[in-house]
């Protein structure tokens, strides 16, 4: 009995758990099933988001960042050109003490404050994982000290890049321009532009000048190369690769060596130089003064450095020639007669009576001639060589200024000129319509006399002066003035000319144009107002001075250079061309504070002449400060020194 | 002794079929982890090694009567708890957790220990209970289970807490664990989940969660669920070929040698591959349920459906990790990983089954 409720019990006991272990067999055969349900979902079903993962993590696309362009002058010297060199960069985020990482680094390599000002700009600017320049242009010393201590900096590293550089530096710094880290700014520029893609892996972009204007032309084609990476980011194999395209070089019309004497030419002056070859609206020389460092910019420039550019009296960051707006003073009358003449408003022979001063009809105002009790009779030749202000103040008024306004702006007055390069100012050329708009009030006939010697509303900058200089010059053919001549193409070296057709033919009459002419070349002769300025020469330079007023003066207050404090003294215009009868060159010179044109810009002007037309390169200059003491007849008396 | 009587002699004991779908494994083992290893034949090698030792102590534990296996357990058990406790008080700390006991001569784990421990004293307990047993002894060994688990759980090592909950658990459910109290303890499970969210480790928690969401932290805590997918996606129906992975070669696979092996397998052998390795696995399983079946003792039967029902466990969560529907807990795919000691203890596991399978013809004569 006992035996048989074992036995029964043993039976169901295995029984039970036979059934169990059927379970257990169940569930074991699920957790498997449900593993092959899981591989079919992510090898079968899933394969292909997952190979594109794969793929992504496994290829980088890595640019190759093309040689940027380089910029030749007319006769093919270097203004900029690229140089390899080694920088010393840091990535923050993979840096634990970057302060502590700079000071230990300072050690091995010199780190000035501004390096570590630059630093910490650059550090804002940009996200932790990017590499940062602390010091750029190691010396091989440097590297080989780094390289041996390089395993106690991790997140350091250096690489070679390739740098731009400026051979004229500050000479050719308003001209070129510079290029920087591309920002925000240009990131949102480029992408709007759809050419993101083409500035992967490119750290600069140009800024200003025409590293600016010709970037397209400039920069190239990025390469890429498809990388196969490990998980640190290490390349391991090129899969493919496309080569970059190097940027284009530009050919300017700018002679270097012309720049460099103009430049030299200003001495401590402040001012700009435009000078044009009349034939085909090429710059020869583009001159600011006082320029700066572009190399500054290039690396990114400290606070420091900024602020001492920016808040300088010098204003050295602007471009007076391209965006520098005067009043044009006495260098309007040339082109004031030839309104004249082609208004009929006066004929050649007629004359005026000068006192000295000029009324308009029912006003006792006087509007002053620049030389007390006046130039007694003066016909239209006359009133250029002498520059007679009370002449102009009558032909302005008969002429009025719808005429004025007409006349001027087909000359390119109050337009931009459309140089190549960006940022230029337009200036200003009153009209009736104009002082409507901006001061919600009529044109009074008071303010066309002033216009008539280039003083009250209207305004040019020395670039606009230059090309309106080179059109006269040109008997009216005007072309459009430019400072890229050719591009050669970095991979076919094929050169491209530029388009170079007349802008505009203002189709004046020969007669006209040979009076005035004829006049401005007497300007630079014995009795002319910048008589010094030919002195010499072998060939004859027209010519025209203009005085550019800083502070109003009073009525019946006089002018004395002496007393007023430098930079309140007028500024000196020079407009010229030469030779006079088949001009090669037309040169514009404005020294800021300079006084008078004829003593101070004219120089400057006779000097890029000479070495254009003749190849003489002049002395070395005489100390800053004195005068350049040319004697002449005409240039002795008080009057002249005097007259604008 | 004739050689062929020595032969005999030597694998005797030996299950034959069993053998067969191990061997399988430790080659695939082998292949894998060559090409997981960057070609690297000394970790081969290495391995290779590993699995002679552990064969050699599978052998010497195939060859023991079951009466032996039996009493070891208590000591083993007893030995268990007191380097776990030991290592509570005087254990070091590596990754900020207590998992490692100095004994003067080498630094052991002895959680692994009771990998083995665990089910061999509750299936002792039992035997030793078998007459009539009572909710009282399900009680008694569930707490010769909680004891250890709750000390693993303390040092922190969830995930291996977890698996010798699991192995304990086949235990009391082979042993006829009524149904009710199993419901009981499955709803109340559900209810403290919660309470024990709170009680986890930050570390343990953020698995958890990278499993529902690894992208949502992928280059810190989901980076190695997101690779690991990857890897195994990749793979496709046919796999990148061998030595060919590029997650593996190209070192975007973490652990690739040990606990994602099984990354590197799937990458370079497809779902074909996948389908031959589950195979392999479904094999041993099988075997072990046979040998379950026909064990003769209570002990045995509780023994051996235990080691069957871990081995398969510890199979799916190591592959369920890396194809990414559980979370990373260092859990070796079994057989297939580097590593001593879970070669050791899974081998010591298989040489019970075989003395299990071998030893009953001769209970019976």
């Amino acid at each position: 009995m006992n035996n048989r409720v074992e036995l029964k019990n043993h039976q169901q006991e295995i029984f039970n758990f036979r059934l169990r272990l059927f379970i257990g067999i169940g569930f074991a055969m699920l957790l498997l099933g449900i593993l092959l349900a899981r591989f079919v979902y992510l090898q079968a079903i899933r394969h292909d988001y997952y190979q594109t993962l794969a793929e992504k993590n496994r290829i980088s696309v890595m640019p190759i960042v093309p040689n940027r362009g380089l910029i030749l002058d007319r006769n093919g010297v270097l203004l900029a050109h690229n140089f390899s060199g080694y920088t010393l960069e840091i990535t923050p985020s993979k840096v634990v003490n970057l302060q502590a990482t700079i000071d230990d680094l300072a050690t091995l390599v010199d780190i000035q404050p501004r390096d570590r000002k630059r630093f910490k700009k650059l550090q804002a600017e940009s996200h932790d994982f990017e590499t940062l320049m602390i010091r750029s242009r190691l010396s091989d010393e440097e590297v080989a000290r780094f390289a041996a201590q390089q395993y106690r900096f991790p997140g350091v590293e250096i690489k070679a890049r390739l740098f731009r550089e400026y051979p004229f530096s500050e000479k050719t710094a308003h001209l070129l321009g510079y290029i920087g880290r591309i920002n925000l700014t240009d990131e949102d520029r480029l992408d709007e532009n759809d050419s993101l893609a083409n500035y992967r892996g490119t750290d600069y972009i140009g800024k200003t000048g025409l590293e600016q204007f010709y970037e397209n032309e400039l920069h190239g084609t990025t390469g890429i190369e498809q990388v196969e990476v490990d998980s640190a980011g290490r390349a391991v194999r090129i899969l493919s690769r496309t080569p970059p395209v190097s940027g284009n070089t530009l050919i300017l019309s700018i002679d270097a060596k012309l720049q460099d004497i103009a430049e030299q030419a200003f001495g401590e002056l402040r001012g700009a130089l435009v000078a044009i070859d009349p034939a085909n609206g090429e710059v020869l020389a583009f001159v600011s003064r006082p320029g700066y460092d572009p190399s500054l910019f290039v690396d990114g420039i400290d606070a420091d450095s900024w602020k001492e550019l920016n808040e300088s009296p010098d204003h050295p960051l602007n471009n007076r020639a391209l965006r520098g707006q005067y009043p044009s003073g006495s260098t309007i009358k040339p082109f004031m007669a030839l309104a004249g003449l082609f208004y009929n408003t006066r004929s050649p022979s007629q004359t005026i009576s000068d006192p000295g001063f000029y009324t308009l009809s029912g006003s006792s105002h006087h509007y002053r001639d620049w030389k007390k009790g006046g130039h007694g009779t003066v016909d239209m030749f006359k009133s250029i060589v002498i520059s007679c202000d009370t002449y102009y103040y009558g032909l302005a008024v008969e002429m009025g200024i719808d005429n004025i306004f007409n006349f001027l702006s087909r000359f390119g007055f109050g337009k931009k000129t459309g140089i190549d390069l960006e940022g230029e100012t337009a200036g200003l050329l009153p009209s009736q319509e104009w002082k409507m708009k901006r001061f919600k009030q009529k044109w009074y006939t008071g303010d066309t006399v002033s216009v008539g010697i280039g003083q009250g509303y209207s305004l040019v900058t020395p670039l606009q002066l230059a090309a309106a200089t080179a059109t006269l010059a040109n008997n009216g053919v005007g072309y459009k003035p430019h400072l890229v001549r050719e591009m050669k193409n970095s991979v076919t070296n094929e050169i491209r000319k530029l388009e170079n057709k007349p802008a505009f033919d203002m189709k004046l009459d020969p007669a006209h144009l040979e009076l005035v002419k004829r006049a401005m070349a007497a300007v630079t002769q014995p009795g002319g107002t910048a008589a010094q300025a030919s002195a010499g020469a072998p060939y004859t330079i027209a010519g025209k001075t203009g005085t550019a007023q800083v502070v109003g003066m009073k009525q019946g207050e006089k002018y004395d250079a002496s007393k007023i404090d430098e930079r309140h003294r007028d500024h000196a215009w020079f407009i010229s061309f030469a030779p006079a009868d088949k001009p090669r060159i037309a040169v514009v010179v404005l020294a800021e504070n300079g006084g008078h044109g004829g003593g101070t810009a004219a120089p400057i002007a006779r000097k890029v002449m000479d070495y254009y037309l003749l190849g003489k390169v002049p002395q070395p200059v005489v100390p800053a400060g004195k005068p350049i003491a040319v004697t002449t007849p005409a240039a002795s008396g008080v009057q002249e020194v005097e007259a604008d | 002794m004739t050689r062929r009587q020595l032969w005999r002699r030597i694998i005797s004991h030996l299950d034959l079929p069993l053998l067969a779908g191990m061997g399988l494994l430790m080659a695939a083992s082998l292949l894998t982890l060559y090409s997981a290893s960057d070609h690297n034949f000394e970790r081969v090698l290495a391995q290779g090694a590993n699995i002679l030792v552990a064969f050699c102590c599978l052998w010497v534990v195939a060859n023991l009567p079951l009466h032996y296996l039996m009493r070891t357990a208590v000591p083993i058990y007893v030995l268990g708890m007191l380097l776990l406790i030991g290592v509570a008080l005087f254990g070091e700390i590596s990754h900020g957790a207590r998992r490692w006991l100095n004994i003067g001569v080498a630094t052991i784990q002895p959680s692994e220990l009771m990998k083995i421990g665990v089910p061999l004293m509750m299936a002792w307990y039992f035997e030793k209970y078998e007459a009539g047993l009572t909710l009282k002894n399900y009680i008694i060994a569930a707490l010769l289970l909680l004891l250890p688990v709750a000390l693993i759980a303390r040092q922190p090592d969830l995930g291996t807490a977890l698996l010798i909950s699991a192995s304990g658990f086949y235990v009391l459910f082979l042993a006829g664990l009524s149904w009710r109290v199993m419901g009981g303890l499955f709803v109340a499970g559900i209810a403290s989940a919660p309470l024990l969210w709170s009680m986890m480790h930050d570390y343990q928690r953020h698995r958890i969660e990278m499993l529902f969401d690894p992208s949502q932290d992928a280059l810190g805590k989901g980076y190695h669920t997101i690779q690991g997918m990857i890897a195994v996606g990749s793979g496709g129906i046919l796999g990148k070929g061998y030595l060919n992975g590029t997650q593996t070669h190209l070192d975007f696979l973490p652990e690739r040698t040990t606990d994602f092996i099984f990354a590197v397998y799937s990458e370079e052998f497809g779902l074909v591959g996948n389908l031959i390795l589950l195979s392999m696995y479904c094999f041993v399983i099988a075997r072990g349920f046979v040998i379950t079946a026909n064990a003769s003792t209570y002990f045995t039967r509780l023994m051996a459906g235990s080691i069957t029902l871990t081995f398969a466990t510890y199979a799916f969560v190591n592959m369920g990790m890396v194809s990414g529907i559980l979370p990373i807990v260092g859990v070796p795919l079994p057989l297939v990983s580097y590593g001593g000691t879970s070669m050791l203890t899974l081998l010591l596991g298989f040489g019970m089954l075989m003395s299990i399978q071998t030893h009953k013809k001769l209970v019976k004569s």
